[in-house]
């Protein structure tokens, strides 16, 4: 059975980049990613950019709206979800208006930080 | 000899009417609106200082890309730790190579107009409407942020805000720095359409005190209209939003006395009308129309022509308006339109007919909040002979706005009626 674990938290909250303590948290990150790596637990996961580069797609009557900013309705749940590895956000567009559940629903696209190694 | 004000102002002329098509190219080059900025800035800088000693290049837009490039080179060369700065190295790499390939030619000829891509960049759904405008001002059409935040009414730091988190995002989400595949364009036209429109009406809108600054953006959506339409010559409603804004445009003379106040059609002054402008609208529409693609601007602009060419206001063909309406009303059913058509069939066929049509309008009650409304009745009692109506309607409509403009006018028709 998989799993998917949703992290919600104000981005304003917790130690904030380029601290000690954001360091250590990091730091749990990493060993809580080995661990359940070690334990084949893991099927992936990353951290999101900040809700100021989300997009919201929606398809009524047969045309997609494309909105800036995050979902914001209360009355609908988070019911599953998309990786993608597109080439740019206007790809990323295109396959969020082909999901069955935009012609009700919302589609929330959110670039995953890519971590530079 | 011209004073070095004058050189000054004409050379900072120059630059922002090739601000767009330059920051366009260069866009395509570092696809980083800040840098790209900043480039261009260099380059203006150095615009301002050999110019007035060298002369005028032929080719100002490609002087000032030409330079914009060297010195981004001259910039990344300086910057001490390559290494932390791979990206930069690697753009300057890039950009010295494209200097040397392009450096015999490219003085000479014009630089090729990529502002489509700029335009679609700029007016992208996914970023916030507001930031559509700043940036599509800032980028396009030159417009320093002072200027936009002054002629929006904003602080200069929210603007700024606006235009940051605005450009953070394209980069942050990849929005593509590119023209969208023809099956997207209806959406992002409609996009960049209104992002034009909102200028256009930013600036038609009164306000008392701010006339002229807000007319300035009355011409800027007009330039950006006409190079819509020279980049998107087959976009029938890219010709008729232009036309739409020309027709409007023309009449900025007369629709506001000297205290400020708005002047009706019906109390317009004709002769101060821009026939100029008219005829440009007109044969703008007409060239639309051919294309056989009806569209809501070219409706709205229609109906702005036949006022046009009317000679007086009496001598309006009310009949085609109502009947333009009609159509505008298929493509967009909202309340709005409905009054609209309701007013131009009372004119048509009288202050009765009118007043039945717009009861039939609002039987369910849903316009009881829309002031348009309440002004357009009192309207047709006055026009009825029904004082007593119209005063009442009046006094409803004065209670739904805030605009002063609007607040005068209702109040000078309120005491009319009342007399």
């Amino acid at each position: 059975m998989q799993y998917l674990l949703m992290i919600y938290a104000a981005e304003s909250a917790g130690p904030k980049a380029g601290t000690a303590e954001h360091d250590k948290m990091m730091q749990r990150y990493t060993e809580l990613g080995q661990e359940l790596d070690a334990k084949g637990l893991m099927k992936g996961g990353n951290a999101l950019d900040s809700v100021a580069t989300a997009t919201t797609v929606r398809v009524r009557n047969g045309k997609a709206q494309t909105l800036d900013g995050p979902f914001a309705e209360t009355k609908e749940q988070l019911g599953g979800f998309f990786l993608l590895d597109c080439k740019d956000l206007d790809e990323a567009i295109q396959y969020a208006g082909k999901i069955p559940s935009a012609q009700f629903g919302s589609i929330e696209i959110r670039p995953v930080v890519s971590c530079a190694s | 000899m011209a004073s070095l004000e004058q050189t000054r102002a004409a050379v900072e002329h120059i630059v922002r009417e090739e601000w767009g098509q330059v920051l366009a190219a260069l866009m395509g080059y570092v696809r980083d609106f800040d840098l790209a900025e900043d480039m261009l800035q260099d380059a203006c800088v150095a615009a301002l200082h050999h110019w007035p000693l060298d002369g005028t290049p032929l080719k100002p837009g490609a002087w000032l890309l030409q330079t914009a490039r060297r010195k981004a080179i001259d910039r990344f060369r300086r910057a001490a730790n390559f290494e932390s700065k791979r990206a930069e190295f690697e753009m300057m790499i890039e950009l010295e190579q494209q200097v040397q390939q392009e450096e015999e030619d490219t003085m000479d000829e014009s630089i090729p107009d990529e502002r489509l891509r700029l335009i679609f960049t700029c007016c992208h759904p996914a970023l916030e409407e507001h930031a559509r405008v700043a940036l599509t001002l800032r980028t396009l059409g030159g417009l320093t942020t002072p200027e936009i935040a002054r002629a929006f009414l904003v602080s200069e730091t929210t603007l700024a805000q606006r235009l940051v988190r605005a450009k953070r995002k394209i980069k942050a989400a990849n929005i593509p720095y590119v023209v969208p595949a023809p099956h997207l364009w209806p959406e992002r036209l409609d996009s960049v359409f209104s992002v034009i429109y909102l200028i256009f009406n930013e600036g038609y809108a009164v306000t008392s005190g701010q006339k002229l600054s807000r007319a300035d953006l009355c011409h800027e959506a007009i330039r950006l209209g006409q190079i819509l339409c020279r980049l998107a010559p087959q976009e029938s409603e890219a010709a008729g939003l232009l036309a739409l804004m020309l027709l409007h445009n023309s009449r900025q003379e007369s629709r506001i006395d000297n205290a400020g106040n708005l002047v009706t059609l019906e109390c317009q002054n004709r002769h101060l009308w821009n026939r100029e402008q008219i005829d440009a609208g007109v044969r703008l529409l007409r060239g639309a129309l051919a294309l056989g693609r009806l569209g809501p601007f070219q409706i709205q602009a229609a109906i702005s022509a036949v006022h046009a060419n009317a000679k007086r206001y009496d001598a309006t063909d009310w009949n085609e308006i109502t009947l333009l309406y009609g159509k505008l009303y298929e493509l967009q059913p909202t309340p709005v339109i409905q009054l609209n058509q309701v007013v131009a069939l009372s004119f048509a066929q009288g202050a009765d007919v009118g007043l039945v049509a717009l009861a039939e309008l609002d039987e369910q009650g849903t316009l009881a909040q829309y002031q348009p409304y309440h002004a357009a009745r009192a309207d047709l009692f006055r026009r009825a002979g029904r004082m007593k109506d119209s005063a009442a309607a009046y006094q409803r409509a004065l209670e739904l706005t805030d605009n002063k403009a609007e607040q005068c006018f209702l109040e000078q028709r309120l005491l009319e009626v009342s007399k």
